[in-house]
């Protein structure tokens, strides 16, 4: 603090600490989304050149009856898919948490084997759950005759009523380890003597939950609803090796994902729309951007309001 | 506590960016260059003497990789020892999405297995595919077999025709031969017999999958329809505008297959297709609807006697279709860094060595050369011999009907599939159909 201000140098250190992950992401992230966003007001006409057509491809998107019914079937299943994972994925991280937060026996096994499946490749959750629930070869439907209940077995990965439901609960088995981990973080960070003047006070394990610790882990509460949110609205893997790029049957598993690498890429005898494409993932740009926006300035305000 | 916050959004923002550039192609090169053939001889690097040059085969044929490995690349090989091939498929249903996706990276393989018709023709249009009409060997077609892989004006042919499949029936003949079983000829006759298995018990009457949805469309519809439009003619009235999807023959070949859930395996709506070749082959069903390019896979695998069986007919007597498709065919990809060793490897596919050596090692592929090859295999004979019977037609989605969106195939994949698992009927498949042909298909008056 004792040179005086003016004389100072240019903190050049600091563009040179910032330059490698600037130019990376800048190179890598920043110029390929602006370029497909570029992409999605041209058209590719039938000399092979781009043709500036404004906002023709989303016009396209929301009213043609080929795509229409396409995008907005993606985007209903999407939200099926995400509901399933606030309603299922997160209260079931959050009560594993509070388990593994109240110690016990076994708690570092637990928390290990319960992450698990997160790290594990979609190809061999796909795989796996493909055989279990198999028709043929699955033991879903032993275990189910086992306990006496076999007349309740469906193929649920083939039907149009189930399939995307049935895919979501895999999905939710496989990352039920993310807010878990964050929610036994936030749990174990809460200060002992919080919990002990409650005790003191006489407030049952059930009123201790709800009404010290509950309230605080709220701001994790927001990180894992958003994070589950650009999850899910980022999806494609799991369905793409379940049921491949047609998402089938019937487009009944077809989500934002799957429409964009169908239209990008093209599947069998239809050839890729990379300017359609680009249209698909601009939309879930925007849908993401906006899930993002509502959080920061709804939940996040109100929760540094709580905070303060 | 406000820092925190900062953080927290910038972290947030950070991810939303990745996740997003994620599902952007950040590979593909700006398209005006992607779509541009390099200018030939330009990436040209004549190897040195003595080098040996490496050339990648693009396809979907995974299941031939031993035969390519062991027999006919070692073939080729022994010929040309300052050229090495590697056979490199992808799985049937990713590979034409892969193969795009690489051609545009400029990732592709040097050799490219060309789908026939639409999809191809495509690829060339957008200089993906070289043209290959000086080619060494390309005498050696007919203009037949070049039509699936030539320029609407059969000017330019750009991939060398390698072979086309027959659809058709295969059956177990253990369990034909313990029901006294005979070979159904007509559609009566078809359930008669399928209800004696399903009566029996011991066996799955009809082994197939609808999870994959392509069964549905190709081992289905395309294999028991020609019966119902009268293969090529059918096909032609479609093109011409004069015939329509939703007309009788289309409705009738969606009738039989929604008839078959009866006597598909339990939970066939997720059964998939390596799950139904399994079944099959491990002896568990009766009857596999398919085409001859199981012929190896189940000879192999297939403990029991195999029998084939035309698709049946209405009433006994009745003229025959089956589907004879020109199914593959090689191509060279525009951008190869070795165009010399690549047509060298493709003048070789071009030779009567090769359609030998290919229709014997892969029994099911009947080569497209002029030379008639004398094929050994037993069932591949008897899947030939239908073509001295039955009049020969294509997949009708092949040719022309494909150009346009929603996608024809696709389509039929989707309708075709619902229609066996009991979700739409055949009168709602034949509109949806119809009405996605409508949308962009205007025929030449």
């Amino acid at each position: 603090m004792s040179t005086k201000p003016g004389s100072r140098a240019f903190p050049i250190h600091i563009v040179v600490f910032l330059a490698p992950a600037v130019i990376v992401y800048t190179l890598f992230m920043i110029y390929p989304l602006i370029d497909s966003l570029r992409l999605s007001f041209f058209a590719i006409g039938s000399d092979n050149r781009e043709y500036f057509v404004g906002l023709r491809n989303y016009v396209l998107l929301f009213t043609d009856s080929n795509y229409a019914p396409r995008f907005w079937g993606a985007l209903k299943n999407n939200i099926v898919f995400f509901l399933v994972h606030m309603l299922v994925q997160n209260p079931i991280g959050l009560l594993l948490a509070a388990l593994l937060a109240s110690g016990g026996w076994g708690r570092k096994f637990y928390r290990t084997v319960l992450f698990m499946p997160t790290v594990l490749s979609f190809v061999i959750i796909g795989f796996i759950w493909n055989l279990i629930l198999s028709p043929l070869w699955g033991v879903a439907e032993s275990i189910l005759k086992a306990v006496g209940l076999g007349s309740l077995f469906r193929p649920w990965l083939g039907l149009e009523s189930t399939a995307l439901v049935t895919i979501s609960l895999i999905s939710v088995w496989q990352f039920v380890g993310i807010p878990m981990v964050l929610f036994y973080a936030a749990l174990i960070g809460i200060p002992e003597e919080l919990l002990e003047a409650a005790r003191v006070d006489g407030a049952t394990g059930w009123q201790v939950f709800w009404r010290i610790k509950f309230p605080l882990i709220l701001p994790t509460v927001g990180i894992v609803g958003i994070l589950t949110f650009v999850g899910n609205f980022n999806a494609f893997d799991l369905i793409y090796t379940i049921k491949g790029a047609l998402a089938g049957p019937n487009f009944s598993t077809d989500i934002m994902g799957t429409l964009f690498y169908r239209t990008f890429f093209g599947q069998q005898l239809q050839l890729g729309n990379p300017t359609m494409g680009a249209t698909v993932a601009a939309m879930m740009f925007i849908i993401i951007l906006s899930g993002v926006l509502i959080y920061m300035f709804l939940w996040q305000r109100r929760i540094q309001a709580v905070e303060m | 506590m406000r820092k925190q916050v900062f953080l927290a959004m910038l972290l947030l923002i950070a991810l939303v960016l990745s996740a997003c550039a994620q599902a952007t192609p950040t590979q593909a090169p700006p398209a005006g260059e992607a779509t541009q053939p390099p200018a030939a001889g330009e990436a040209t690097q004549p190897p040195a003497a003595g080098e040996k040059v490496t050339l990648i085969i693009e396809s979907w044929r995974n299941d031939d990789l031993p035969i390519w490995q062991d027999v006919i690349i070692p073939a080729f090989e022994a010929k040309h020892p300052d050229i090495h091939v590697v056979f490199s498929p992808t799985a049937p249903a990713e590979y034409n999405g892969v193969l795009n996706s690489k051609l545009e990276a400029g990732t592709a393989g040097d050799l490219i297995t060309c789908r026939p018709f639409d999809a191809s023709l495509k690829l060339y249009e957008k200089g993906y595919l070289a043209p290959l009409n000086d080619l060494p060997g390309m005498e050696n077609f007919t203009d037949f077999a070049k039509t699936a892989w030539s320029t609407d004006d059969l000017s330019v042919t750009f991939c060398v025709p390698m072979a086309s499949v027959i659809h058709g029936f295969f059956y177990n003949k253990e369990a034909f031969d313990k029901l006294g079983l005979q070979e159904p000829t007509t559609w009566d006759e078809f359930y008669q017999v399928l209800d004696k298995i399903k009566a029996d018990g011991t066996y799955i009457p009809l082994v197939m999958g609808t999870a994959d949805m392509w069964e549905a469309a190709t081992m289905g519809f395309q294999n028991i329809g020609p019966n119902y439009w009268k293969g090529e003619e059918g096909r032609l009235a479609l093109i011409r505008g004069e015939a329509k999807f939703t007309d009788e023959p289309y409705i009738k070949t969606w009738q039989q297959l929604a008839r078959w859930r009866d006597y598909l395996p339990p939970g066939f709506e997720s059964v998939k297709y390596p799950d139904a070749q399994a079944l099959f082959t491990l002896g568990k069903g009766a009857i596999y609807p398919t085409g001859s390019w199981e012929i190896a896979l189940f000879e192999k695998q297939a403990s029991f006697p195999l029998g084939i069986f035309k698709p049946p007919v209405e009433k006994a007597g009745d003229q025959c279709y089956i589907s004879d498709h020109v199914d593959i065919a090689l191509g060279m990809n525009a951008a190869t860094k070795h165009p010399e060793a690549a047509r060298t490897f493709l003048s070789w596919v071009a030779s009567a060595e090769f359609a030998e050596l290919y229709g014997n090692e892969l029994p099911g592929f009947f080569p497209l050369h002029s030379t008639p090859v004398e094929l050994k295999d037993p069932l591949a004979q008897e899947f030939v011999s239908w073509r001295n019977e039955c009049k020969s037609t294509i997949r009708n989605s092949y040719h022309i009907l494909s150009r346009g969106e929603p996608n024809l195939e696709n389509e039929l994949w989707r309708v075709s599939a619902a229609v066996i698992n009991g979700t739409l009927t055949p009168e709602q498949a034949a509109q949806e159909i119809q009405a996605g042909l409508d949308k962009w298909y205007k025929p030449k008056q």
